[in-house]
């Protein structure tokens, strides 16, 4: 996989996740992909991206348009050094939460993505990373 | 700082909402919603999202506040025009939207509350405040 | 390397028409039966390649063959790659236009240094790799033609959407026909959505009448569909469920307790419109309580 371009972002407040949402909308749409496929990468990445703020501490978000061979694709990469999640497994399931969200975050990324992956250590950080190809 | 306009419209309230939302506008919009249910007695809520090209789980929840909120009021509320890539996407999220009323734009929100208003009513609701 | 190349070209201007017409007659035997016409052009296309081939030697006799000396044999058999894609010739029949002129080059070769096996040695090495090269390159470019082709005619089918119907003021009707994948499922959801927005509509009935499988694919497609038309304010009914489709879903465990679903797209309809507030009444009852007054 080549990345043919990257962009980094920083979430520090609340009005940075709405800074994140339209700067993954205009890379979806650089891409091609179509208004639906657009809608649920943007949405994903607003998850992430409250979640960064929200659970991590602020952190920041790695936008980057990539190649497979004979397909390209977006991933969004969300980055911070806060406490980490414990129980990996249990934040996957739908309706888990530690604060008032409705705990719909990590899961439904995932679903809305074509790929996920999660790394997380508690009291070293989390980073996740979602995919979207064309 | 900004506040989303809320416009009285016969016994209905209306909200359009056509910002990407931060929480503080958020939180004041419900602050800004529960206060004018009260001074305007109102029996109902619509809230266009017609320009809202995002609704994520925060949204959401929000949604399901004020929905909360004005039926402690006695108040209805209705969302209407969900973009259909939003719908989509919502249902693919997973977020339940369970008990929010939803209609296709303001004139069939207002029917949809009229009837249940009508329907409130004759259940002789008792959580109302009334 | 250069030196030995360059005897193959030797050897090639020597013995070319020897070398063509022995190939000709190795391709019939290892592709298919052809027609007169295949033959001739057949024919016509060995003979240019061998001049393309010349030429290229002439310019480069180092046997890189991406390089910009070699283009013109390049375009060649991409070019002859894809007419035998479109034409329906398979990938061993496209491939053996390369490869099977080994038997003649190697002869035209073992004739020219007969007396010096290292040479004879050194030179087929040579031969076969450039050949092999160049085999690879058409099976490539093969391959990228028969994509290409799949890709359009998905494009194609994708375009044939449903039409969605429009069955009465506020209610419409997406009869689907036919085997229904998960990107064609995806489209047409997409339009009966938006179809729905558009005409104001508060009923849309999906009719699977035509629909010869349900996989749980498509019947989660379908569930989404009809949750999403639900958030937007509308309500989805299904019909044509037949008793194997019926099966179908219960043990694939898909849960339709939500949605409306009718045996026909007429009771659906019947439904939407009694929902609707409105009521089917017969013409003569309508007469005779007019003539009545």
């Amino acid at each position: 996989m080549r990345v043919v371009s990257a962009e980094s972002m920083e979430i520090r407040v609340s009005d940075d996740v709405v800074l994140v949402r339209q700067a993954v909308r205009k890379k979806s749409i650089a891409l091609g992909l179509g208004l639906v496929d657009q809608t649920k990468v943007v949405t994903a990445s607003s998850e992430l991206a409250r979640n960064t703020l929200d659970y991590g501490g602020g952190g920041k978000a790695l936008l980057e348009l990539v190649e497979n061979g004979t397909r390209s694709g977006l991933r969004v990469t969300f980055e911070d050094q806060g406490p980490g999640i414990p129980d990996i497994q249990l934040a996957l399931t739908d309706g888990y939460t530690t604060g008032n969200g409705m705990g719909l975050g990590l899961s439904g990324a995932k679903r809305l993505s074509h790929e996920f992956e999660l790394w997380s250590k508690p009291g070293e950080g989390t980073r996740v990373s979602i995919l979207r190809w064309k | 700082m900004e506040r989303i306009p809320i416009l009285k419209m016969g016994e209905f309230l209306l909200v359009t909402i056509q910002v990407d939302m931060h929480d503080r506008l958020a939180l004041t919009l419900q602050d800004d919603l529960t206060a004018q249910i009260v001074k305007f007695r109102a029996h109902g809520v619509l809230i266009d999202i017609s320009a809202l090209e995002i609704v994520d789980s925060f949204i959401g929840r929000m949604l399901a506040s004020i929905a909360s909120m004005a039926h402690l009021l006695d108040a209805e509320t209705v969302v209407v025009g969900m973009q259909p890539a939003v719908a989509i996407t919502l249902v693919e999220l997973g977020l339940p939207m369970k008990g929010i009323r939803t209609a296709l734009d303001v004139e069939k929100g207002m029917i949809a509350l009229r009837g249940a208003i009508l329907a409130a009513e004759q259940d002789g609701d008792a959580s109302g405040i009334r | 390397m250069p030196t030995a190349n360059s005897k193959l070209l030797e050897v090639i201007e020597k013995r070319e028409d020897q070398i063509t017409g022995q190939w000709v007659e190795q391709q019939q035997t290892t592709g298919r039966k052809l027609t007169a016409a295949e033959r001739e052009q057949a024919n016509r296309q060995s003979r240019e390649f061998v001049r393309a081939l010349k030429s290229a030697l002439q310019r480069n006799s180092g046997g890189d063959v991406s390089g910009p000396d070699w283009s013109g044999v390049r375009e060649f058999l991409v070019d002859l790659s894809s007419r035998r894609a479109k034409d329906g010739y398979t990938p061993r029949e496209t491939a053996s236009f390369v490869f099977s002129l080994k038997l003649p080059l190697f002869s035209a070769l073992k004739n020219e240094f007969g007396a010096d096996p290292k040479a004879i040695a050194d030179e087929v090495w040579l031969a076969t790799l450039l050949i092999d090269e160049l085999g690879l390159l058409t099976t490539e470019a093969f391959q990228k033609s028969r994509e290409e082709v799949i890709t359009r005619q998905q494009k194609e089918l994708l375009e044939l959407s449903t039409p969605v119907v429009r069955l009465w003021e506020n209610i419409l009707a997406l009869p689907l026909i036919g085997t229904l994948d998960s990107a064609r499922t995806q489209v047409v959801m997409q339009n009966l959505l938006e179809a729905i927005v558009q005409t104001r509509s508060d009923y849309a009935i999906i009719d699977i009448t035509g629909v010869p499988v349900v996989d749980t694919l498509v019947a989660q497609h379908l569930l989404k569909t009809v949750a999403a038309a639900r958030l937007m304010g509308a309500d989805c009914l299904i019909s044509g469920i037949r008793p194997q489709i019926a099966q179908t879903i219960i043990h694939l465990g898909v849960d339709l307790s939500d949605v409306t679903t009718k045996a026909t797209l007429a009771d659906a309809f019947e439904l939407a419109l009694r929902r609707s507030g409105h009521k089917v009444v017969g013409q003569e009852a309508a007469s005779t309580n007019a003539a009545a007054r």
